[in-house]
C-alpha cells in the first residue's frame, strides 16, 4: 500500500457529478454571446413586425367603426335643417350608435391640411359633415342609410371609408410583409451563425469526444451529453437576447408614454401605436427563445454524430 | 485474442509506414512493443483500438475479422460474413480493451475519481455499483488522497498512474499502454510497470509500447516485438 500524503485537495466523498462535456469553456461563452446578440436582433424584428401588424389592425378597426355623411351647400335649402334631418335618419339606422354634426368651424378645419391656415372660408360653400359612430357588435345597415338619405336629401352623400380602409390595409400588409421578410432574413442569419459557432465550439471539444469514443461510449451517449450542454448554452444566450428585446420594448413603451405630448411622439405613435407589444408579440419572442435553444442543441448533436461517423469512416 | 496478418498502413500517398506486419497476442500474455521514435508504435496501437484503418491485410480481434478497405465511405472493417461490422460491435470491442495514452488524455474538467470511473460511467452503470471499486483502485495506485483533484493540478507521474487506473478499472481483457513511462522518472517507471504486471497476473493480455530498453529488462518474461523500418520482428 503506497504511503498516503496529505495534499491540499478536498478528500470528501467522491461523486460523478460533473457533466462529461465541459460546462464553462471559452468556446461556450463565445457561443452564448453570439446566440444572445442574434436572438436580440431577431426578436427586435419579430417585435417590430408584430407592432406594425397590431397597429395597422387598430387603424383599420378605427376607420371601419366610423362613417361620414357629407352635405353640399345648396342655395334653396337650409343646411342646418338638412343636417338635423340627416342625423335623425342616421340615428334610426340599425348599427349606428351615434351621429355627431360637425359645426361649420369644425368642417372648415378639416380643409386646413389642404388649404393651409389663416384663410377666411366664410364665403365658400364649405360642405358640412356628420360623423357616424358605428356599433362594434355587428355591421351597420349602410345600404339602407344610403337609400333613406337619397330619398330625403339629394345633396347628401355617405362615405363608409371602404376606400381608406382598403388603402390602409394594403399599406399595412406591405409593411408587415417587409417586416416579416427582414425577420426571416435575420432568422436565416441566426441559424447560419449559430450553426457555425456551435460547430466551432464542438470542434474545440474534439479531444473529449475522441477519448469518450475510445473508452467505449456509444454515439448516442456522447451526442446526448453535448446536446444537453449546448442546449444550456443556447438557452442562456437566447434568454439574454430575447429578454433584452422584451426589456427594450417595455422601455420604449414607457418612453412613448412620457413623450406623448410632443409632435414627433405623435407621429411615432400614429405609426407604431404606444410600442406596447400584444401577447402575440411576446409569444413570438418567447417562441424564438425556445426555438434558438433547441436549434443550438440539435446542431450540436448532429455535429457530434457527423464527427463520430467521420472518425470511424 | 489479436492477430495481424500482412497488415500494411499508408498515410495518403506516402510510402507505407508499416509493412507486412504479422504477429499475434495470446490471452493473458505480456509483450513489449519497441522501436525507435517514429517507427509506427502508436499507429499500430491505434489500429488495434479501431481508431485507424489498415490499408491492407487482415486484423483478427476478439472473434472479429477486421479487413482493410480503400474508400472513406466503406466500412471500417469487414466481418466474417463479409458484412460491415456495426458501430455497436466497435463500441463492444473497445469496452473489452483498456488504453493508456502517451499523453494521458485525462479530462481536465473532471476530478481524478471521475476520470478513473469514466469507463464504467460510459457503460451507464449506477455509481453506487462502482464507487468503492474506483476508490480502492485509486488507493492501490497511490492516488487516494488526491481523488477530488483535477488533472491540471497534478504531476506527470500522478496523471500517468490515473491514466493507468482508468485503463484497468473495467477489468479489460486487453491492455494497451503507449509509452506509459515516457514522462516519469526511473523509480516511478518501475512502479508503473509493476501495476501493469499485476494486471497481467490478473489475467489480462498486456502490450506496452516503449522505447525504454532499460524498462524491458525489468520484466524478462515478456515477449518483445520490435518495429524497425516499418517491419516487425518478434523475439519470444
Amino acid at each position: 500500500m503506497p504511503t498516503r500524503l496529505k495534499l491540499p485537495f478536498p478528500s470528501g466523498p467522491a461523486h460523478d457529478s460533473n457533466p462529461l462535456a465541459p460546462a464553462d469553456t471559452a468556446a461556450g461563452r463565445s457561443l452564448t454571446l453570439v446566440v444572445a446578440i442574434m436572438t436580440f436582433l431577431a426578436a427586435l424584428c419579430a417585435g417590430a413586425a408584430a407592432l406594425v401588424a397590431q397597429t395597422s389592425a387598430e387603424w383599420r378597426g378605427e376607420a371601419a367603426r366610423e362613417a361620414t355623411i357629407q352635405l353640399q351647400v345648396a342655395k334653396d335649402r337650409d343646411i342646418d335643417a338638412d343636417l338635423q334631418i340627416a342625423a335623425g335618419i342616421a340615428e334610426k339606422t340599425p348599427g349606428v350608435s351615434n351621429a355627431r354634426i360637425f359645426s361649420r368651424n369644425e368642417s372648415e378645419a378639416l380643409l386646413t391640411p389642404w388649404l393651409g391656415e389663416g384663410l377666411d372660408l366664410s364665403d365658400l360653400p364649405t360642405p358640412r359633415v356628420i360623423v357616424l359612430r358605428l356599433n362594434s357588435e355587428g355591421p351597420a345597415d349602410l345600404d339602407k342609410l344610403r337609400r333613406d338619405l337619397a330619398a330625403a336629401l339629394p345633396d347628401a352623400t355617405l362615405d363608409d371609408h371602404h376606400l381608406t380602409i382598403a388603402r390602409l390595409g394594403d399599406m399595412a400588409r406591405a409593411v408587415v410583409l417587409a417586416a416579416i421578410g427582414v425577420f426571416l432574413l435575420v432568422l436565416i442569419a441566426l441559424g447560419v451563425v449559430i450553426a457555425s459557432s456551435t460547430r466551432a465550439a464542438v470542434a474545440s471539444n474534439h479531444d473529449i469526444v475522441d477519448i469518450l469514443h475510445i473508452l467505449g461510449a456509444n454515439d448516442t451517449l456522447i451526442a446526448g451529453e453535448f446536446r444537453r450542454r449546448f442546449l444550456s448554452f443556447g438557452l442562456r444566450g437566447a434568454l439574454i437576447g430575447g429578454g433584452g428585446a422584451i426589456a427594450f420594448f417595455a422601455f420604449a413603451q414607457l418612453l412613448a408614454g412620457q413623450w406623448r405630448a410632443t409632435a414627433s411622439a405623435d407621429q411615432m405613435q400614429a405609426m407604431f401605436g404606444d410600442f406596447g407589444l400584444d401577447p402575440i408579440g411576446y409569444g413570438l419572442i418567447l417562441a424564438l427563445i425556445g426555438g434558438v435553444a433547441l436549434l443550438t442543441a440539435w446542431i450540436s448533436q448532429r455535429t457530434v454524430f457527423q464527427y463520430l461517423k467521420d472518425a470511424d469512416g | 485474442m489479436l492477430s495481424f496478418e500482412n497488415v500494411g498502413l499508408r498515410y495518403g500517398d506516402a510510402p507505407e509506414t508499416l509493412q507486412d506486419i504479422t504477429f499475434d497476442i495470446a490471452p493473458g500474455s505480456f509483450q513489449f512493443l519497441t522501436g525507435p521514435s517514429g517507427a509506427g508504435k502508436t499507429s499500430l496501437l491505434r489500429m488495434i483500438t479501431l481508431s485507424l484503418r489498415p490499408t491492407r491485410g487482415v486484423i483478427r480481434l476478439m472473434g472479429h475479422n477486421l479487413g482493410c478497405n480503400v474508400g472513406k465511405d466503406l466500412a471500417l472493417a469487414v466481418g466474417d460474413q463479409g458484412g460491415k461490422i456495426s458501430r455497436q460491435d466497435i463500441v463492444a470491442l473497445r469496452r473489452r480493451m483498456g488504453v493508456v495514452f502517451q499523453d494521458f488524455r485525462l479530462l481536465d474538467h473532471l476530478t481524478l475519481y471521475e476520470n478513473v470511473a469514466l469507463p464504467l460511467r460510459l457503460r451507464e452503470r449506477e455509481e453506487t455499483s462502482y464507487r468503492a471499486e474506483v476508490i480502492e483502485l485509486l488507493e492501490w495506485v497511490g492516488l487516494g488522497d488526491v481523488r477530488n483533484a483535477r488533472p491540471p493540478s497534478l504531476s506527470g507521474g500522478e496523471k500517468q498512474r490515473a491514466a493507468i487506473a482508468r485503463a484497468l478499472i473495467a477489468r479489460p481483457e486487453l491492455v494497451l499502454a503507449d509509452e506509459p513511462t515516457g514522462n516519469v522518472d526511473p523509480t516511478l517507471a518501475r512502479r508503473i510497470l509493476r501495476l501493469l504486471i499485476e494486471m497481467h497476473k490478473a489475467g489480462a493480455a498486456v502490450m506496452v509500447a516503449t522505447h525504454d530498453l532499460g524498462l524491458m529488462d525489468h520484466y524478462a518474461l515478456a515477449r518483445r516485438l520490435v518495429l524497425a523500418d516499418g517491419r516487425l520482428l518478434a523475439f519470444e
